[in-house]
């Protein structure tokens, strides 16, 4: 009986202009990608710029098919280099943040 | 307790003779202790007797005491940048008494600075921030004796930019090092000659209604020890694209919102610098065992999210970094010989010129066409920027990013209705995205068009050649 995930994801340090000007989405994404293999963040990424991004700049969020430099992808507030980054598999209610990085002082 | 009870195991014993020893050693400190403050006592006249009531609040805390205190006394610290970070940062820290500030920035204090960079006034306008910050900080913080104004804490004032040439040579006369800077380019190269001097970092950034705070390369350890905390380059080993990167000129900042980055980097500093020595490991915002590499952290916050403060758990050293790893490209040699280029590492956003001479005004050229001949004026600013000032009769459609959804909104707001009729005038706040807006028309109509033209420089052109009451925001 696993067809969905629910999961939240957030948006911050200015990425959230790209996502409708909206910092937390509840969404749920299919248990298995396309492969029929489960879901990864990997998976998740390519989700949200087919289906939640409505900006045109996808190049401020992902770049040659990776998240771009500058932005932080955490896991349950975890980097996810510590999680296996796009490998990860996704459990649900899990929280994905995109942080991009600020430099202002 | 009875001094040795009948049945006490050897074990135990043992244990209370160790406990005994570890009693005796910390009387013992805080004995040295108090004969080091006479020592500084006897020699700055009244000077301890006044400390005591001057850091009292602090010193009665167990986590400062008389020792943390002392160590802040010893302590050196740099802060880089006196801006919206650096001022509040460097305010605390030397109000808390610590030795030695150094105040390193190569600007001077602007108008545009004073909401937020609290250690500088409207009277400082031009000064060198490093003067400035430091002119405050001694107002606030001597003390009158012998008819003489005797300064608290020694300052160093540096007045210039941080460079890969000077960056080794000042950082090693310091103990903890604060990135209070607003550029990529020099967190990379702050981060690189901690890495290099082995100093920990305290770097803090701040943008509109955000901020972030990471301890980076604690402890500090030479480059290849696995033992030492990650440093910038582990976290971000690939810089952001140029086009990402939103100064708080462009982007914006609040002032409270920078302000509390900068206390809680002088909040760091200080748990940092009043530590006993011997664990010297990243308890002050990490969460690393004795066993495992040091991870960092990253504090964020966000003023109008609730909550406003969160956590992030981030990774400890990357066994090839660049500059921390057992095989670094980036040395104290190739740093010292200019041979690193940050500002080339980073990017430079390159500035728009993507239009033809012929479709391109002046200020001055578009104020002296005659009103018959001004068509529409397309102001694609921001509507809170429109809305600050505007000129009467423009139409405003905010640049999305993106010339066919920015098409869709201006054809909503019916400003290309009248195609080969009326010229249109695109304007901006510094001239590029009206080029882009300019060029969406003028791609649309498949390149024909002669009527749609841009304003060059924008609105600080306009402001500098035709209004000079346009207001300079
Ligand atoms: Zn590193």
């Amino acid at each position: 009986m696993e067809r969905n995930i629910p999961l939240t994801v957030e948006f911050t340090g200015g990425l959230e202009m790209l996502f409708s000007n909206q910092r937390v989405h509840k969404i749920s994404i299919p248990a298995r990608d396309d492969r029929k293999e489960p879901s990864n963040v990997g998976f998740l990424i390519k989700h949200l710029c087919d289906n939640l991004m409505k900006d045109p700049r996808k190049e401020m969020f992902v770049i040659d098919d990776s998240i771009r430099p500058g932005v932080l992808v955490l896991i349950n507030d975890a980097d996810w280099e510590l999680e296996g980054e796009d490998r990860y598999e996704l459990q649900p209610n899990d929280n994905i943040v995109f942080v991009s990085t600020l430099h202002g002082g | 307790m009875p001094a040795a009870e009948p049945d006490e195991t050897l074990e135990a014993q043992k244990a209370r003779l160790e406990e005994q020893i570890r009693a005796k050693e910390r009387q013992l400190q805080t004995l040295k202790a108090n004969l080091l403050n006479l020592d500084q006592g006897i020699r700055n006249g009244s000077h301890a007797a006044d400390e005591y009531k001057r850091y009292g609040r602090q010193l009665i805390m167990p986590t400062m005491g008389l020792q943390g205190q002392l160590r802040l006394k010893q302590a050196k610290v740099l802060v880089v940048g006196v801006g919206g970070l650096g001022c509040p940062a460097a305010t605390y820290l030397a109000g808390a008494g610590v030795g030695t500030l150094g105040l390193m920035d190569g600007d001077v204090v602007e108008l545009s600075n004073l909401h937020r960079q609290i250690a500088h006034s409207t009277d400082r306008v031009g000064m060198s921030k490093a003067d400035s910050a430091y002119k405050s900080l001694r107002a606030l913080l001597s003390y009158q004796c012998l008819s003489r104004l005797n300064p608290l804490v020694e300052y160093n004032l540096h007045k210039f930019h941080v460079s890969p040439e000077n960056a080794l040579a000042i950082f090693n006369s310091y103990d903890l090092i604060l990135d209070c800077t607003d550029h990529p380019t020099s967190r990379y190269l702050i981060s690189d000659a901690c890495v290099l001097t082995g100093k920990t970092l305290v770097s803090a950034s701040a943008l509109k209604t955000e901020g972030q705070l990471i301890v980076l390369n604690d402890p500090p350890r030479p480059p290849g020890d696995l033992s030492g905390g990650p440093c910038y380059r582990c976290i971000f080993p690939k810089p952001p694209p140029a086009e990402s990167v939103l100064s708080c000129g462009e982007g914006g900042i609040l002032g409270p919102v920078v302000g509390t980055m900068g206390v809680l980097q002088a909040l760091e500093a200080i748990k940092l610098l009043s530590r006993p020595r011997a664990e010297a490991t990243p308890e002050s915002m990490g969460n690393g065992t004795s066993d495992e590499p040091p991870k960092a952290s990253m504090l964020m916050f966000s003023a109008y999210n609730n909550p406003q403060f969160r956590t992030a758990r981030l990774r400890s050293r990357r066994s090839n970094c660049a500059v921390c790893s057992s095989t670094p490209s980036i040395t104290k040699a190739s740093l010292d010989s200019g041979s690193l280029d940050y500002v080339a590492f980073c990017g430079v956003a390159i500035p728009v010129n993507i239009l033809p001479h012929s479709l391109r005004l002046s200020p001055t050229e578009f104020a002296i066409l005659p009103n018959a001949a001004r068509g529409t004026l397309i102001d694609v600013r921001d509507e809170t920027q429109f809305a600050i000032c505007a000129v009467p009769e423009s139409v405003n459609v905010p640049w999305t990013g993106n010339a066919a959804s920015w098409l869709a909104h201006a054809e909503e707001a019916g400003v290309l209705d009248d195609e080969d009729s009326a010229c249109k005038y695109i304007v901006c706040r510094f001239g590029n995205d009206s080029q882009l807006a300019a060029k969406a028309i003028i791609d649309r109509s498949g390149g024909t068009t002669e009527k749609v033209k841009d304003i060059k420089g924008g609105f600080q052109s306009w402001r500098e050649e035709v209004d000079p009451q346009w207001p300079d925001y």
